[in-house]
């Protein structure tokens, strides 16, 4: 399930939705991302997210399709949000169900890899009386290639 | 040809989206780039250097060489920074 809003999410409640009447799902993994003070305590007076309506929403659902076709899993949630934030608050979510923990877990992590490179949002951070652009980084580009060639098959094993 | 800015191509370029009718030759992303680097300050600032300008065509990412058409909505950003 994919959700672009500006609205914050109560994580509690979303991922009990998840697995909500189901006795089958043994592991649920998930990733909160928050807004960070990157220039020092009080520093960061907010960070405006923007993104592309319609091409946001396209992108995190070809990554849930792709997740879901990769690994063994019951369910994938994208939680992604937009507009102007504070440190401290909540950006994005990622949850995805399974089994076991191991898909659960590579699951996650491939999910926000790819989140960094395929999702169009760009962060305009203001700091005292400046506001600047994020620029992408590098080690992301990285993290997210590692999954095009690492391609060994999820253990079936415990939880 | 619908065409979108976003981040800072649009703030260069001083507006959020217009609407193009390019010449016949423009039939690539590419070629787009360097017909709209010709049409302001602003898109020159703005496609300074193509190297670091990302492309979509109908909500897809787009390779420079990707053919464009009337139709066809393009955007123009700089590299996404989500999560």
């Amino acid at each position: 399930m994919i959700k672009v809003q500006e609205q914050d999410f109560d994580v509690g409640a979303e991922l009990a939705a998840l697995t909500r009447g189901r006795t089958d799902v043994g592991a649920v993994a998930s990733f909160i991302g928050l807004v960070r003070d990157v220039a020092g305590p009080g520093a960061l007076s907010a960070m405006t997210l923007e993104h592309y309506p319609g091409m946001t929403e396209r992108q995190l659902a070809q990554l849930e399709a792709q997740a879901l076709d990769r690994w063994p899993l019951d369910r994938v949630l994208i939680i992604h949000r937009f507009g102007r934030l504070q440190p401290g608050q909540q950006i994005v979510l990622c949850a995805a169900t399974s089994a076991h923990r191991e898909a659960a877990f590579e699951a996650c992590a491939f999910l926000m890899d790819w989140l960094k490179t395929k999702a169009p949002f760009w962060k305009l951070e203001e700091v005292g009386d400046e506001a600047h652009w994020v620029a992408a980084r590098q080690d992301d580009e990285d993290a997210a290639a590692r999954w095009q060639t690492d391609r060994s098959e999820t253990r079936e094993n415990e939880s | 040809m619908k065409l979108l800015y976003f981040s800072w191509i649009r703030d260069r370029i001083g507006m959020g989206e217009e609407t193009v009718q390019p010449p016949d030759d423009v039939a690539t992303v590419g070629q787009l780039v360097a017909w709209l680097a010709r049409q302001s300050g602003g898109h020159a600032e703005a496609f300074a250097d193509p190297a670091i300008v990302c492309c979509a065509v109908n909500q897809e990412f787009a390779k420079m060489e990707e053919a464009v058409g009337a139709n066809d909505e393009v955007a123009f950003f700089p590299p996404v920074t989500g999560g």
